[in-house]
Parts: C-alpha cells; structure tokens; sequence
C-alpha cells in the first residue's frame, strides 16, 4: 500500500453522499462570497447579504447535527441536551466579541459591558478574564462544553445511566443552564443575553466582506468535523461504538470500558457543538438563554432523524432541510411550524426509520431504493384510490 | 494472599493442580429468594465440564456471579487459584482471561462476521488503541484460523445479523474463542440448534477444551453426553451431585429431582 498522503485516500473511500456534501461546500465556500461580493447588485447571479447569513447558520446547524449523530446514531447515545453545548460555544464567542467593544458600547465604560454596567458592577468578574484574548476565547469555544461533557458523562455513564433515562437527564441538564443564564448575576446578560457586536479580530461584523469570510469558516468547519467524524466512525473505535448501541453489555463482557468509549465521543461531540455555536453567534447577531430551550435540542434530533442518522451526511443534510423548511414556514406560516415539526418527527419515526439517506441508497453508491417510497405512498393512500 | 481451601479441594495443596475456578460458600439472595445457597465446586486448568440442573437451579446466577454481573452475598470466587473475581466488574475479568457466551446468541448484528471476530480478538482495549487500530498479517491469520474453526469462513463479509441460529452460537463461540479467555462459560450453546449443528457444536467445544478451560451450562442430556466430560448437578442453588454422566445419572437424588421428573 502506498501512503502518499493521507487525506486523498481517505476523501475516496468516503460515501457517496458525503462525498457529495464536501464537494458542495468546497463550492459554496468559495462561490457564495464571489457571488455576493463581486457579482454586482443588478445581476441575476448576486447572492444577497441576508441570504449569505442564512446559509451561513444553516451550515452551523449541519455541524451541531452531525456532532449530535456521532454520538446517537453511531453509539446509542439520545441526548436531548445538546444545544446546551451548542450555547456554550456560543457564550464563549460572545464573550469574545463583548470585550471587543471595548469602550464603544452605550455607557462609554472602558472595560465592562454595557450590561455590567447597568447592574452597577464595578469589575469585570473573574470568569470573564482573558476573553479579549481571541486564542484564549476559542480555546474556550471548545474547552467549556467539552469539560461539561467530560463532568455530565462521567457521572451518568459511570452509574450506567443509559436509554430514556440518559435523555431525560440531559434535557433537565440544558434547562437547568437556561434558567440559570436567566439569572442576572450569573454575568451573562441574564434575559437579553450579549449582543450589539461590533468587531471580529478588528473587522467589522456588519461588513460584507466579514460575513462572507464568516460564512467559508462555518464550510470549511463543517468539512472539518465531518471528515473528525468520519474518522472516528471509520476506525475500530467507531466499530466498538456500534458494538455498544447494539449490545452493550456484550461489549462490556469482550472486555471494552464501555464508559470511556461513551465518554470520548460524548466529549469530542460537544466540542464539535461548541464550534458550531461560536461560528453562529457572530452571523445572527446574539446569543441569548433562548438556544439552551429545551425544544432547541429537540429540534436537532428531529433533523437527524430526518436526515438518517447513523449517516452524518445525511444528518447534516436533514439539518439544512428542516431549517430551509422552517425559514419558509415561519414566514408564509407562522403558526403553522411547531405543527409540523411535530407532523414531520411522527411521520419519519413511522414511515422513514433511516431517513431520508436511507430512503434514496441503501448502500453507497447504488441507485436509490424506491421500493420502500412506494410502500409508504400505498400505506398513505387509500384503499382503490390508486 | 491466603487462599481458603474448603474440604472439596483434595490434592490442591499441588500447585500443579491449582484449580482455574474456585467457588466455595457463595450465596446470592434475590428479593428473599435464594438463587446461589452455599454453592462450592472447582473446575482444574485444561477442565471441560458439563454443568446440569433444572430450571431456577441458579445456572445463569453462577455465570453472572463469575463474570462480575452480580456480587454475591457471601462466598469467595477465585479465578487462577488467587484472583478474587467478587471484587472486579465485567470489564476486568473479561481482561483477566475470563469469556462468557450468553444463553440468547449475542453478537453485533449490524457487523460483518469479519468485524464481530476483529472486535473479540485479544488485545489493547483502551479508547485511543481502538482508535488508531491497524489489522496486521498476524491479527488477519487468526481471524482466518477462527473462521476455518466456527465454519463461517465463506460468510466473513456478511452482515451477522442475517445468519441463522445456529451460526450465530457459534460465531458468538468464535469470539470467545479468539478473545483467547482462560477460561470460557458458555450457556446453553445448543438451544434451538438442528442435530447436526449441535453434533458440530459438541465437536467445535471440544476442541476448544484441548488448550482452554470450558464450562457449559446445559439443558440437553443428549449434547451433555456427547461432551464425555465431568458432570456436576445443581439443584436450588447448590450442588447436588458431581461425577461422570453415568455415575450422576445413577444418583437416587438426582434421578428425584431431576432426571426422574
């Protein structure tokens, strides 16, 4: 075997849907910001600057889902919590671009934000050191969730906390956050949260160029955990993974630490959620307690579901569909969405286990399996009408 | 450490004959009921034996309080003459060189043959191990050698899930097989098989006792038989006879609660 490089040889033995997914960004992330800001404004082919924003987040969202995968459809692991991660990432940003403000907020104070100084604080709290530091603040992008992962796993797998009863906890794990970002004094912003951003590394978010270069590092950070991603399902860890969804005690017998394994890739997917949320933050604009909402983390797992989970690509892509969906229906609809989402989970938990990637190919590469959408229309359909 | 020896353990004091297992005085209570009551036997290296018992006699109990699944109430479990198995948990007395085989064939079903056989094989088990795990030639030869053994080879790259009962039992013996253990439990390894799967299976478990030490737990008197090993009877937890099939058959106490029924 040669081992000229290591990446190519691994692109190719990728599947075909995520070969599809890589080549995508690879052209998105270098066509939309052309599109947007060398195409002039008159032209058919300009991509407008909100929608630039839009797929911008939507691509977060692809990578919150995927990390979300890595750990339910590969090991089993339901955690109705993750978004708690993803705000995290967030916070840490934010945090980031709070200091960056510098003495440009409201209240002209050098230091604290606008918000400290509302409440009459004095100081900065310790908590909020080294933030202005961008190094220090991404290191916490994806040091904070992983070491919340790293606590909440080592309890709960270690006491063998599995099922439903994992996912109850990491629900009432993500509220918990919510109602304490809630808080005031917790130093967060409390309800607003931190927004008015003005700066990323000295360029001005507001600033064409900035959202574009925002949105080729949510693509290339995409490409990036899918490819971790794949990495880790594609080795013997990854086998030992499924090993553990589909029988766990066996694998405990064959003499594999179960709780380790749970733990490593409950903590590399957090992380990845982090990343998620810090590449977010500064395209919508704000991050507030909202995104620890409990029906936020539901929401992903819908995506995933959608999307086949036990795929990652396809994750990502059910990630960019539903919220494509849900850009459109709570604009024509807005009642309408909660509605259908509700709809949609019911309709792929009973009619599409695997999602839509299992819907279109059964095994990489080969032509799509129609069989299966034809039985779902005649389930659907009522007798004689066809 | 000081190891107790009860009165079952003649000739013992030869460190030659150093029993694998050794039970002595272990009681396990479930709910009031008594599964395990002051059960003691031992099983010498190199042993193949037969393990009988009506239902609720506490056959699936023992296994579990030898694999670290339940902790006894009382008693001591060694393992090699000196380990004490009560105080690990599964992990650590599969790494100790402990295999079990369940009653239900469970193996990975969305796994090849290939792959349940590569994730049984012995060696590092740690996270980052797994993670960086290279098959090489050797790894691949014994994979190959087990094949051959379960006669699955032509199956390898099949998903596990698809093969039928019986091949399932002895893929799941090919993984216990190459996860190379000391000693093997294995429960009821010819439930639902064909005759002439359980005559191969009776086979596959004798080979496996030329260079291991095997314990079976079995229904079938027939399967039992065709093992031509030492027989112990377990009746309400503990154990009521102990001999070769014949000699356990012939047993009064036996033939009343068990065979006789």
């Amino acid at each position: 075997m040669e081992h000229r490089g290591i990446l190519l040889p691994f692109l190719l033995k990728a599947p075909m849907g995520g070969r599809i997914m890589l080549a995508v960004l690879a052209i998105l992330g270098v066509a939309v910001p052309i599109l947007n800001l060398a195409v002039p404004v008159e032209s058919a082919f300009h991509v407008p600057t909100y929608v630039v924003a839009l797929v911008g987040k939507y691509l977060c969202f692809a990578l919150l889902a995927i990390s979300v995968d890595l750990i339910w459809g590969y090991c089993g692991i339901l955690s109705l919590g993750h978004g708690a991660f993803f705000a995290l990432g967030g916070y840490a940003m934010g945090m980031y671009l709070m200091r960056q403000i510098g003495d440009r907020g409201v209240y002209k104070h050098p230091e604290l934000p606008d918000f400290m100084v509302f409440l009459n604080w004095k100081e900065l709290p310790w908590y909020w050191t080294g933030f202005d530091i961008f190094p220090f603040a991404m290191l916490m992008v994806v040091l904070v969730p992983g070491l919340l992962a790293l606590l909440f796993g080592f309890f709960a797998f270690r006491s063998r906390v599995t099922g439903v009863y994992l996912s109850i906890i990491t629900q009432a794990m993500t509220f918990a956050l919510l109602l304490a970002f809630f808080r005031n004094d917790m130093g967060f912003g409390g309800n607003n949260g931190l927004t008015d951003f003005k700066e990323l590394l000295g360029f001005n978010l507001q600033e064409g160029t900035t959202r574009a270069a925002l949105f080729t590092a949510s693509a290339v950070a995409l490409a990036g955990g899918y490819l971790v991603a794949l990495f880790i399902v594609r080795s013997k860890l990854g086998r030992v993974l499924v090993a553990i969804r589909d029988a766990e005690s066996r694998t405990r017998f064959l003499g594999y630490r179960v709780e380790y394994y749970k733990l490593f890739v409950f903590v590399i997917s957090a992380m990845m959620a982090g990343v998620a949320g810090a590449l977010y933050v500064p395209q919508v604009g704000i991050i507030n307690p909202g995104e620890f909402a409990p029906a936020n983390s539901i929401e992903i797992v819908v995506w995933v579901a959608l999307g086949g989970r036990g795929t990652l690509h396809g994750a990502a892509f059910g990630a960019v569909l539903v919220n494509f969906a849900k850009t459109y229906l709570t604009g024509a609809a807005p009642d309408f969405w909660l509605f259908f989402l509700g709809a949609l989970f019911v309709f792929v938990t009973i009619f599409l286990p695997k999602g839509i990637s299992g819907l279109l190919s059964r095994t990489p590469g080969s032509l799509p399996d129609l069989s299966r959408l034809k039985g779902i229309l005649a389930k659907l359909t009522p007798k004689g009408a066809l | 450490m000081d190891i107790p020896r009860g009165n079952i353990l003649i000739g013992a004091s030869d460190p030659k004959f150093e029993p694998i297992l050794y039970l002595d005085g272990v009681s396990v209570s479930f709910d009031g009921f008594r599964a395990l009551n002051n059960l003691s036997f031992y099983v010498e290296p190199g042993e193949l034996r037969a393990i009988i018992g009506p239902n609720g006699a506490g056959k699936t109990t023992m296994m579990d309080v030898i694999t670290g699944k339940t902790r006894p109430d009382t008693g001591t479990v060694l393992f090699k003459g000196s380990i004490d198995l009560t105080k690990s948990d599964e992990t650590e007395i599969a790494n100790l060189g402990v295999g079990r085989k369940f009653q239900k064939p469970t193996i990975f079903e969305h796994h090849t043959v290939f792959e349940n056989l590569e994730l049984a094989l012995a060696g590092d088990r740690s996270v980052f191990a797994s993670l960086f795990f290279k098959i090489d030639a050797d790894k691949l030869a014994r994979i190959e050698t087990v094949l051959q053994i379960i006669a699955l080879a032509s199956l390898r790259e099949e998903i596990a899930g698809s093969l039928s009962h019986g091949q399932k039992q002895w893929l799941e013996i090919g993984m216990l097989l190459i996860q190379d253990p000391e000693l093997l439990l294995v429960d009821e390894p010819a439930a639902g098989m064909t005759d002439a799967e359980t005559a191969q299976t009776s086979d596959m478990l004798k080979e496996i006792a030329r260079d291991h030490s095997v314990v079976v737990v079995e229904h079938d008197m027939e399967f039992v038989k065709s093992l031509e090993s030492k027989v112990t009877v377990l009746h309400e937890g503990s154990v009521l006879a102990e001999g070769s099939l014949k000699t356990v058959k012939n047993n009064p106490t036996v033939i009343e609660v068990y065979l006789g029924r």
